[in-house]
């Protein structure tokens, strides 16, 4: 987060133009105060927004979690922990909670790759490169369900163009069922993923390689520095923060996973492509248990917070050494 | 890099990756409107399958019409907050303050799907559940971090001067705001507001979760739902002018208002 530190002599400022002369912050007298109640009036919405909207809710999933709470009865008490023991005794916790994290993994690599693919291809000035960064970033606009409807029909064996090309081809007989198998219809996701957000990585990776003082490729090129050097030696080291914030984005992301197989491959074949958030859904909506639904969810929570740590320490320990 | 970017020419290069980001979109829009065996353009190049859409269920204008309703008032909702909030956090000392901006940021680190399921409970309470109105209230949520960074950053890049010439002149801090502040603020509001339009308008889980009644789903809940619910042959041409109406307002959009999202990459609001 970058949250910036309060500065003192711009408060003095804030406290009205009678204090301009002496530059301090007054905090006595009815002009503080009413300085103050303005702040708290403005701050209101964002203050009430949040404890309703944000803070009753993980109270509630707390409490829901340690409760029995069918969908439709409401809560019916206390049965810690048994709604933690049912989720995890599930026989398609595992199975979701593997497969989520095959796909974070496969996805991570191949799309943080293709974007800071895609950002070294367009970030200088040639002709066509600001065209081509739209055109990178188009899918972007559309929603991850949308992107999944359309890839639906274009996967389709009958009336999609993928399988009847192949087909005219000669390169296969009968039609192509991409989403027919476990590993294509995981790769068939991963693709439509990568489609979708390529071009959002590829802006993030953009911000950072601007920050990259333009002296020191030409010093770097001066010296003689191949373009495999400099890119190892400056690009890549500068480009951190940037690489290490589409990481993170992306694998948050990744692991909570629902559109794009709730639409494209409604878990199957074989309940193969079913993702932790889809048993959240499955939990309250199909087993009409909303207190098992909670305490899945406070394991989705407890592990996201788990690597928000984690990244967050490997960060600061790779900013020390 | 010498070997692959050097030696290719960057056009080709470039340029087949743009032809492999095209194509699903060029594809989805040709087969929308041209012949296939199974939908209500089986002949010839016409506009079936979007009549399709507009007999479906309740009907094509009453889904626009709900996703318009929901990304407006979402849209209003986030502007409204974040603008007070910006306000508040850049211009004012106040007790709380850091605590409630903190709080605000930590939104972002907890999942989506944790809080819907106690939302849901939750807006059956305030007798918001399956309701547009409740609908947005949470969607505007999820835009609150990243809105009132960007509107705080937005006040803080505001010169003090042009602020407190105002206060001399005799305006409350309402009147500097909205005759001197909004108008300095209104490339911060653009990408605020631009952000939650796309968000509203695509997105998917929370009216899943949070609306039952079919009358009332937005557009891309009603595409996914026109699919899973014709029996037996499945209507991909349908589908496919769903997506066409789904996508249209997004690149339009978009298009226009590009500078103004790429602002949001650099104002380091992503960095959550």
């Amino acid at each position: 987060m970058q949250v910036k530190a309060p500065d003192r002599t711009a408060a003095a400022h804030r406290a009205g133009p009678e204090d301009r002369p002496a530059r301090r912050p007054r905090t006595t007298g009815p002009l503080w105060r009413s300085r103050t109640l303005q702040g708290i009036g403005y701050a209101a919405p964002t203050a009430v927004y949040v404890a309703v909207f944000f803070v009753l809710p993980l109270l509630l999933v707390g409490q829901m979690s340690l409760s029995d709470w069918p969908l439709i009865a409401g809560d019916q008490g206390r049965n810690a922990p048994e709604n933690f023991t049912d989720v995890t005794d599930s026989t398609l916790f595992w199975p979701a909670v593997r497969f989520t994290l095959l796909y974070t993994a496969i996805v991570t690599v191949v799309l943080l790759g293709l974007a800071l693919l895609l950002a070294l291809l367009v970030q200088e000035s040639r002709p066509g490169a600001g065209f081509f960064r739209t055109v990178y970033f188009l899918p972007g606009a559309l929603g991850l369900a949308s992107a999944s409807l359309l890839f639906w029909g274009l996967y389709s064996p009958t009336t999609g163009p993928l399988s009847r090309t192949l087909e005219k081809l000669g390169l296969v007989d009968d039609p192509v069922s991409f989403l027919g198998t476990p590993t294509s219809a995981l790769l068939s996701t991963v693709f439509l993923v990568v489609w979708k957000f390529a071009g959002f990585y590829m802006l993030i990776l953009l911000v950072g390689l601007q920050r990259v003082p333009h002296e020191l490729y030409e010093a770097a090129r001066m010296d003689g520095a191949s373009r495999g050097q400099i890119f190892r030696g400056i690009t890549l080291p500068l480009l951190r923060p940037s690489l290490a914030l589409s990481l993170l984005l992306c694998v948050t992301g990744s692991l909570l996973a629902f559109d794009q197989f709730f639409v494209l491959t409604k878990g199957g074949p074989d309940n193969s492509t079913v993702t932790v958030v889809q048993l959240i859904y499955r939990e309250a909506f199909q087993r009409l248990n909303l207190g098992t639904a909670a305490a899945l969810s406070i394991l989705v929570l407890a592990a996201l917070l788990l690597l928000n740590v984690l990244q967050f320490r490997g960060l600061h320990r790779a900013d020390e050494s | 890099m010498r070997t692959t970017l050097g030696r290719t020419p960057y056009h080709v290069v470039a340029g087949g990756l743009a032809v492999i980001f095209l194509f699903p979109l060029l594809w989805n829009t040709w087969a929308s409107v041209s012949e296939q065996p199974g939908t209500a353009q089986d002949s010839g190049y016409g506009l079936g399958n979007y009549r399709t859409l507009l007999d479906y269920d309740a009907g094509l204008w009453r889904y626009l019409l709900n996703s318009t309703v929901v990304s407006g008032l979402t849209v209003a909702l986030t502007l409204g907050v974040s603008l007070l909030g910006g306000y508040a956090f850049a211009r004012f000392r106040f007790p709380g303050r850091n605590a409630l901006f903190l709080l605000t940021l930590a939104i972002l680190m907890v999942p989506y799907a944790t809080l819907l399921i106690p939302l849901y409970v939750l807006l059956g309470r305030l007798h918001l559940q399956n309701s547009l109105i409740g609908l947005s209230l949470v969607l505007a949520m999820f835009q609150l971090p990243f809105a009132t960074f960007m509107m705080r950053i937005s006040f803080e890049a505001v010169p003090r001067e042009l602020e407190e010439s105002a206060l001399v002149d005799g305006c409350g801090t309402a009147g500097a705001l909205r005759r001197v502040l909004l108008p300095a603020v209104r490339p911060g509001l653009i990408t605020v507001g631009l952000f939650a339009f796309l968000a509203a308008w695509n997105d998917f889980i929370a009216p899943l979760i949070l609306i039952s009644d079919s009358e009332k789903a937005p557009l891309p809940l009603a595409v996914a739902n026109l699919r899973q619910q014709s029996m037996g042959a499945v209507d991909y041409g349908a589908t496919e002018a769903g997506v066409v109406v789904l996508a249209v307002p997004c690149l339009l959009v978009f298009l226009l208002l590009q500078r103004h999202y790429v602002r949001g990459f650099m104002s380091g609001a992503l960095k959550g």
